[in-house]
């Protein structure tokens, strides 16, 4: 162990394997901070999308980009009724209300949508709402009235009558400035919905929040499915972690003992090693991967299976083999011999450990290749059907055409996670190759 | 080592002697080779099919068909109930002998793997190549050649200008370019298509230049030189990408490589006699690592045939890599298992030539110690 720690040591001279590692403790630090606050199970149910997620925009950009590009695009406004002050009079079996959903929108550029969300409490007779709509500057919308289920939800955005009394879409027109402009301008200042709700039960009660969405979301982002983003970028780091060190510490572990069995029996359980290898040389992995992706199942779990499987006879045990052959020979085997040791000890306490430490930098490097191929399963459609991946980000981008509509930021903020993750890795292990490969250092 | 003397004496003889053991290694080689396909051929065929699970898919999907065939057929409209269950049984009892599929699995999968063996890959049950021919070999042999070109180019141009750039920088050892050249080796942790994505991005939508995909335009223009001047244009982005993933690595295992054996001591012999460093350079550090060099070329050949895949259908290159992707979205078994069995065979060619170069360039296998 000795060498081992030597090298760690000589490794704080070279500053790209402190950046590598300062890299990979971040990484770590922040997969650690999102299992801890996204749990499992959450993020799973997050990321199925669907309900959790209504009040978010559908393909927003990340707000920090908008603000760079000088652009000042609106953000998501809620009005809640539970903050609005509420007018309400009773009569006999019934009462009437005026709740006034008021907010200030000052931005440069016109919402994404405009949905309005009910909920009532009555019982057995649907209350009845009407809506009317104030922009800043006194003009006054009716925009129809209705009967209430216990769950409503008012596509504004989506009423065709409304667009065609406007001449625009209503999320564009109710907010433009008067005229005809071909190029509308947002009109600054208070808007107003108001709810004239009448209900005919004693106690009924009427909720309503309006959404006003916008067109950046927070820090990552949100997809087509309104999802934000930041969920799947944030779980795609323990995922692409846990995916990249178990496919690597499985392939390298088996493959180095089987090589070293191979190496101290000799005979016919070398032939056979050697002739499984040159088999396994000829396996195409991917189109193995992609078939049992599409034939039985793309779960993650599944993928890292045949991946191990496929590593264990992998081109690295010839290389093994090279330098354990030379071991096989020297004097202090022999004197283990001597004293009595069993084979397994051989193998395991005195030939495996002399290659540990040339072996440190492969393992160190394959890390981010098996990330890579976990992505790029998921970019082909075959990743896992529940898990938040980054390929999974990318693939949606892909197939939602992200890049012909210009939402650049759905397909580089996954593929910058993945290449600092890859190059995190990848200058660790190309430190640790100097430090233990003695013939580069003298040099 | 004995009959070596005795070689020098007599060139024609030691000419003669080195052909013999080489043919008998060729041909031990190819022996073993073919052994070895065969089984990786086999397991392909046993992972395709894994345990019968897709024949099970397999009749399902019969099954369906030929109920729907038969209660949309006005011909069939006045039988009663139990005639037409006859008539769709029969009908499925048909198809399951065509495809054999009442056979043991055992038995076909012999039959498979006979057949792959021979290159004969059965009809395809969906697909069909672009002329309409339904065999797979057609429909693979369509295919082969978009893939050989974009990745034989690619290979050959990451090859010699690593090669040559690694020794230029192994003459300026410690300088900023070989420094900076070094810092960059990292990136390659990225794969092609990673790349491939970005310059898609920069190329076909920021600076609409160069197309985001496909191989030639469409319709494909007339006249050799103008479909040359498209292909060239499709093949720009793709070969970039490549270029990119793996230059740096490459030119950094080289530099290392050629650091090393650059300060053996019969180099430095060389040095110190004076030789011209082109001289030193081709004789004393490029001849005894030519080896190890072909070596390197064809496991990056070996690893670059699985990138193809996803850097196919990344940039839409009608290759094999596309091909095999379509046909798992038809569950297309047949076109499945011939694009597997093509892999393992170009594997499997790329390993037999290396072994054959190898003995050519290695003296023991000639010698006959090796």
């Amino acid at each position: 162990m000795r060498p081992l720690l030597d090298g760690l040591r000589r490794l704080g001279q070279y500053p790209s394997a402190l950046v590598g590692l300062a890299i990979i403790f971040a990484l770590v630090g922040t997969a650690v901070f999102t299992v801890v606050t996204i749990p499992y199970g959450q993020a799973l149910e997050l990321w199925r999308g669907g309900e959790p997620w209504r009040m978010h925009p559908v393909n927003a950009r990340p707000v920090w980009v908008d603000r760079i590009a000088g652009n000042n695009s609106p953000r998501t406004v809620v009005v809640s009724s539970r903050d609005a002050l509420i007018e309400e009079e009773s009569f006999v079996g019934g009462s009437r209300m005026q709740i006034p959903l008021e907010f200030d929108f000052g931005y440069a550029d016109f919402p994404s949508e405009l949905n309005l969300f009910l909920t009532s409490t009555h019982v057995e007779r649907e209350p009845f709402v009407r809506l009317t709509w104030e922009t800043p500057d006194g003009r006054e919308f009716i925009l129809g009235g209705r009967r209430l289920a216990r769950e409503e939800r008012v596509s504004i955005s989506q009423d065709w009558e409304l667009e065609r009394r406007l001449g625009r879409v209503p999320h564009v027109g109710l907010f433009a400035e008067p005229g005809d402009d071909r190029l509308p301008q947002v009109l600054d200042g208070r808007y107003r919905l108001t709810l004239d709700v009448i209900s005919f039960e004693e106690d009924a009660r009427v909720d309503a929040d309006l959404v006003v969405y916008g067109r950046v979301h927070g820090l990552a982002g949100t997809d087509h499915q309104r999802r934000d983003l930041m969920v799947a970028l944030l779980w795609g780091i323990p995922v692409a972690l846990a995916f990249g060190l178990l496919a690597a510490v499985g392939t390298t572990v088996t493959t180095l003992v089987i090589a070293a069995a191979g190496v101290w029996y000799g005979g016919w359980v070398d032939a056979v090693i050697q002739r499984l290898t040159e088999v396994n040389i000829i396996l195409p992995m991917l189109p193995i991967l992609v078939m049992v992706g599409t034939l039985y199942s793309t779960s993650i779990w599944v993928m890292l299976g045949v991946v191990i499987a496929l590593g264990i006879f992998s081109a690295g045990i010839k290389m093994y083999r090279a330098m354990l052959l030379p071991i096989r020979e020297s004097p202090y085997i022999e004197a283990a011999k001597a004293y009595g040791a069993g084979n397994a000890r051989i193998i395991l306490r005195y030939m495996i450990p002399r290659i540990l430490p040339v072996l440190i930098p492969t393992f160190v490097t394959l890390i981010p290749s098996f990330v890579f191929l976990e992505a790029s399963l998921a970019l082909l459609g075959l990743g896992d059907p529940v898990l938040p991946t980054w390929g999974k980000v990318m693939n949606d981008a892909q197939t939602q055409s992200a890049l012909y509509h210009g939402f650049y930021y759905w397909v580089l903020s996954p593929a910058a996670l993945l290449m600092l993750t890859g190059l995190g890795f990848a200058m660790l292990g190309f430190a640790l190759d100097r430090v233990f490969n003695p013939r580069l250092r003298t040099m | 080592m004995t009959g070596s003397s005795g070689a020098m004496a007599t060139p024609a003889r030691g000419f003669l002697r080195d052909l013999r053991r080489l043919t008998l290694f060729t041909v031990k080689r190819l022996a073993a080779l073919f052994l070895t396909v065969l089984v990786g051929v086999y397991l392909t065929i046993l992972i395709a099919n894994m345990g019968g699970q897709v024949d099970e898919l397999r009749m399902v999907q019969i099954q369906s068909t030929v109920a729907e065939q038969v209660r949309a057929d006005p011909a069939f409209f006045d039988l009663s109930p139990q005639e037409r269950n006859a008539l769709i049984e029969r009908r499925v009892q048909l198809d399951v002998e065509r495809l054999r599929l009442d056979q043991p699995f055992i038995v076909r999968s012999v039959d498979y793997l006979q057949q792959a063996i021979r290159l004969d890959l059965g009809r395809a049950e969906h697909m069909h190549s672009d002329r309409g021919a339904r065999e797979v070999y057609w429909i693979i042999v369509e295919r082969l050649p978009a893939t050989l070109l974009l990745f034989g180019t690619a290979n050959l141009l990451v090859f010699f200008a690593s090669v040559f750039i690694a020794l230029g920088l192994s003459r300026r050892y410690g300088s900023a370019l070989d420094r900076s050249v070094i810092a960059l080796a990292p990136s390659s942790a990225a794969p092609g298509w990673f790349y491939g994505i970005f310059l898609i991005l920069i190329f076909a939508f920021l600076i609409p230049i160069l197309p985001a995909g496909g191989m030639v335009d469409v319709p494909p223009p007339e006249g050799t030189l103008a479909y040359a001047a498209s292909l060239l244009r499709h093949m720009l982005l793709p070969v970039a990408a490549m270029f990119l993933s793996t230059i740096f690595i490459s030119i950094y295992s080289w530099r290392t490589f050629f650091l090393i054996h650059s300060s053996e001591d019969y180099v430095e012999m060389a040095r110190a006699k004076g030789l011209p460093s082109r001289m030193i350079e081709r004789r004393y550090v490029l001849r005894p690592t030519l080896s190890p060099i072909i070596t390197s070329f064809a496991l990056m050949l070996i690893g670059l045939w699985s990138g193809a895949i996803i850097l196919e259908q990344v940039f839409n290159w009608p290759g094999l890599g596309t091909l095999l992707f379509q046909a798992i979205g038809h569950r297309d078994t047949p076109v499945i298992i011939g694009t597997v069995v093509i892999f393992a065979y170009l594997l499997a060619v790329t390993v037999f030539l290396l072994d054959i170069l190898y003995a050519l360039l290695d003296p023991r296998v000639r010698v006959g110690t090796g």
